[in-house]
């Protein structure tokens, strides 16, 4: 069903002239993109491209060589991931990054930590303003849960549960920060069609319900195609084309780098590929 | 002045002035429960009621209601019934392209939902629906960008009623008080073996004095506990939680999600329970698969004393007489493993558990009552309001559905057919006189269909569907669904089909069960891809045909089936699935339709070959066909001439 969005609204991140390298290798050249309040962009490239790096640069994880960030009107060189989550960036990663041992509920409630504010000892206590607190929290974090549709686990350790819903389970923890910037590191990596299909429907309710942005990197074509308002597209650390779906895929530069241009090299890469 | 309690709509207000702090209905919300008093559904209803009426709602008219089991949509039932209105619920997985046939006959102009996917099912059928007015959904997320001209949120539905209630002052009450209890209550589809569903008109006198006879029968109070659980759109669940509950007064919980059935179980802890035997079946299962992965000790404790329960278990729930010594075991074990373990199963609490809709294997069925379960099957279908015959307290025999239920007569046909006249016999088919008249006599004698006698003791035995029942060439009797259910009382065959009418001798057709099979398989360091691969093994053929064997020992004991023994079997290459229109919804085998499907198939059965290459049309979840080919493999089933001699089954 085609989903008539609201309209975006100012730009919430702008990346510009943004380089990146270790050692000798460039993994981003002078990168820039904007994301604007409640789009849904998607990064894409092949295999190697920067499109990690790009989202470890905007949350803080590496700092660029050169080149600045501006998120929400303010504008940094560097800065650490604690400040980004403070300032309201939020992410999930490739290789699921959860507590294994701890269960879903308390994995979620560890994504409300930044919005914890009575002090280590008053919570260890349990009184007063921080059980109020405490429930708060819970009662957002079930928010989540209800919306997230994970209520049958609430309890399971998450090293128990399937690779599905472990990615659930960290957008949970990712939106339990209430983020303005959402991250998503390939949500949909490694999962069947029918998961690939709940996620998506998940993504997009995130988008509608929260107005939260959301920057997604993601190879199945087809998902980012109908998710994506907007697609920028990195090639060997460098920008080769950003604009909407229909744009991108109709640009040649794109078709030649990434979707694969008629060449004998790249039947060849195809065929391998598929093999 | 004060009426009749005869209709849905008085009891509620009945409740509401009488023990209105009491809880009527729960639902688990953002992980509590929140539990809504009798005044507070009351409220709810005639706000609801009102502002479907301010929209157009009329007398006489369906109230389509799709969703789980959530309170809001309980309360869109009692809305329609307290207009005069009739709703109809329909089955929450069912497909849109399998809905439009109801909804078409049903001229359905206002639905009730409860989330985007309900509606995304009805916004693709609108073409075809040129009667529907109004969606009223209860879930707003997803919908926020939707076209506005259909789609109506509840909560400002009951905003109108309230106002309405405000310009209208007694209307309400004045449409309750109109009410008669020869209305229609309720419409509910038949799944429909055959063609196309038939909507079967129940009124408020059908269900609720059955209801009041089954209440009276297991001694219900206002203080049981159920939960909703079982899809809205079966007789059952109607008659369990809401017609039941309506008359005795207790409350009735809905589930988080579909998902969390087990934990709100135990949760809730209910008093009375009704799950088909696939449920029961199925618990069992996890507790088989946990006990075998547990440590030696709690295996031998196991082991020990549900021995000890299958010795004197029955017995003491029947209060016959048992040993000092037996007592004493049955007593410690109680404490160190039934209670725990009905526990952990959510039956602590339950003192009437009912199972029907098919047959219940005799080892499932023994071991919940050894367990101290009051598990009771009864007999019934949508067309009787449920109940026709339970089995009663002490007197329960595996093999039998008990005795008839209060002022229910039964007739067994000349050709074997039961026969039921009761009050809660339905009133007709919706739209369809034809098939009215061919169910039900002008006397009032509904045609069951199934193929019965009584036993000694008075108690009914079904042993399948009438039409069913047929011979083999030399005419041997042949009661198919018999033998499927023997073959599926093992915990490896999830479904069977047999064949056998008009030919030489019987076949089947085997689904093995994928959880329990592949458990055995990796017990065993077995790999496999997937069903069709698991389902081809030699391995896997070998554990099945000590299956068929036992059976057909069983069947030789028999004089009368000892000539249906299975020659021939085969394991079916796909499972049988609603989806692919193998099953009815309440998963029940559509043998003519896979008959027809699997012909080469079955052929293969009947020839030499024992080697068949198929190719299937599969429907994926998301809507899609696929296509799935594999080779089948066709097994010699070794057939019992003499009678041996055979160990407790």
């Amino acid at each position: 069903m085609g989903h008539p969005r609201q309209k975006v609204g100012e730009v919430l991140l702008e990346v510009s002239g943004v380089s990146l390298s270790f050692g000798g290798v460039k993994a981003l050249h002078q990168v820039s993109f904007q994301a604007r309040e409640r789009e849904l962009c998607a990064i894409i490239g092949p295999n190697g491209a920067g499109k990690s790096s790009l989202l470890n640069i905007v949350n803080g994880v590496y700092q660029p060589s050169a080149g600045t960030i501006s998120f929400a009107g303010v504008q940094r060189k560097s800065m650490s991931p604690r400040e980004a989550a403070l300032g309201g960036i939020a992410r999930t990663f490739q290789n699921i990054a959860l507590f294994k041992g701890m269960s879903v509920l308390d994995n979620i409630m560890t994504g409300r930590d930044a919005k914890m504010h009575s002090s280590l000892l008053a919570q260890a206590l349990y009184w007063g303003p921080a059980q109020r607190e405490e429930m708060e929290h819970r009662c957002h974090v079930e928010k989540l849960i209800d919306f997230l549709q994970i209520e049958h686990v609430r309890k399971t350790p998450v090293g128990r549960l399937p690779y599905g819903l472990q990615k659930r389970v960290e957008l949970a923890r990712a939106l339990a920060a209430e983020p303005r910037l959402l991250l998503l590191d390939e949500p949909m990596a490694g999962m069947n069609v029918e998961e690939k299909q709940d996620m998506c429907r998940f993504i997009l309710d995130v988008n509608d319900e929260f107005g939260t942005t959301i920057l997604l990197i993601e190879h199945d074509m087809a998902v980012v195609m109908d998710l994506a308002d907007r697609v920028v597209v990195l090639d060997y650390g460098r920008k080769i084309a950003d604009g909407t779906p229909e744009e991108v895929r109709r640009n040649p530069e794109v078709i030649a780098a990434y979707l694969g241009v008629p060449t004998e090299a790249d039947r060849e890469a195809v065929a391998e590929g598929a093999g | 002045m004060s009426r009749p309690l005869d209709t849905f709509p008085r009891l509620l207000l009945d409740h509401a002035a009488h023990r209105g702090s009491r809880p009527a209905m729960r639902e688990k919300d953002l992980g509590i429960w929140q539990t809504y008093s009798w005044t507070a559904v009351a409220e709810e209803v005639q706000a609801l009621a009102l502002g479907l009426a301010a929209l157009g709602f009329r007398r006489g008219e369906h109230l389509a209601i799709i969703g789980d089991n959530r309170p809001r949509l309980y309360w869109a039932m009692a809305a329609a019934q307290s207009l005069g209105g009739i709703p109809v619920p329909l089955y929450q997985d069912a497909v849109a392209e399998e809905m439009v046939f109801v909804l078409a006959d049903a001229d359905v102009r206002f639905a009730v939902v409860e989330d985007q996917e309900q509606v995304d099912k009805l916004l693709e059928l609108r073409a075809r629906l040129p009667a529907l007015e109004f969606i009223v959904y209860d879930d707003p997320r997803g919908l926020r960008n939707y076209p506005r001209e259909l789609l109506r949120p509840y909560e400002d539905v009951q905003t109108r009623g309230r106002a309405f209630a405000q310009e209208h002052p007694g209307y309400f009450a004045e449409q309750v008080a109109a009410g008669r209890s020869s209305d229609v209550a309720i419409m509910l589809y038949t799944s429909g073996t055959t063609g196309h569903p038939k909507g079967v008109m129940l009124t408020h006198d059908n269900l609720i004095r059955t209801g009041r006879g089954g209440n009276e029968r297991e001694k219900l109070t206002a203080d049981e506990e159920v939960l909703a659980y079982l899809p809205m759109a079966w007789v059952g669940d109607n008659l369990f939680s809401y017609t039941q509950g309506a008359i005795a007064g207790f409350c009735m919980s809905c589930p988080e999600s579909s998902d969390t059935v087990l934990t709100d179980m135990r949760e809730i802890g209910p008093t009375y329970f009704f799950a088909p035997p696939r449920v029961y079946e199925n618990l069992l299962t996890q507790v088989s698969i946990r006990m075998e992965d547990a440590g030696r000790v709690k295996r031998w404790l196991y082991a020990r004393f549900m021995e000890v329960a299958r010795r004197v278990g029955t017995q003491l729930l029947d209060h016959q007489p048992v040993g000092p010594w037996d007592r004493f075991l049955y007593a410690l074990g109680n404490v160190v493993m039934y209670a725990p373990l009905r526990n952990v199963l959510g039956l602590s609490r339950i003192r009437v558990a009912y199972t029907a809709g098919e047959a219940i294997g005799p080892d499932l069925f023994r071991f919940y009552r050894s367990l101290g379960v009051n598990l009771k099957q009864l007999y019934g279908s949508t067309e009787t309001s449920v109940f026709v015959c339970i089995q009663p307290d002490g007197e329960v025999k595996p093999d039998t559905v008990g005795t008839p239920a209060k002022d229910v007569e039964i007739r067994i046909s000349e050709q074997g057919e039961v026969l039921v006249r009761s009050p809660g016999v339905f009133h007709s088919y919706y739209k369809n006189p034809e098939a009215t008249r061919e169910a039900k006599t002008a006397e009032g004698w509904f045609h069951t269909g199934d193929a019965g006698y009584f036993d000694a003791d008075g108690h009914l035995k079904i042993i399948d569907r009438a039409r069913d029942v047929g011979r083999l060439q030399d005419g041997t009797l042949f009661a198919p669904k018999y033998l499927e259910n023997k073959l599926k009382f093992f915990p490896w065959i999830k479904e069977a089909v047999a064949f056998g009418d008009g030919r030489p001798y019987a076949t089947a057709c085997l689904n093995i069960d994928l959880q329990a099979v592949g458990n055995w398989a990796e017990r065993r360091g077995l790999a496999y891809a997937g069903y069709t691969d698991l389902a081809g093994r030699d391995e896997v053929y070998a554990l099945l045909s000590g299956c068929v064997d036992a059976v057909n020992r069983d069947l030789s004991q028999d004089a009368k089936l000892r000539g249906s023994q299975l020659h021939r079997f085969l394991i079916l290459h796909k499972e049988l699935d609603a989806d692919d229109g193998e099953l009815t919804r309440t998963r029940k085998v559509r043998r003519r339709f896979i008959a027809e499907r699997y012909a080469a198939l079955i052929d293969a059965l009947y020839s030499g070959v024992d080697r068949v290459p198929v190719e299937a049309q599969v429907k994926f979840e998301d809507g899609r066909l696929g296509t799935l080919r594999a080779d089948v493999q066709i097994r010699q089933a070794r057939v019992w001439n003499t009678v041996p001699a055979l160990q407790a089954a």
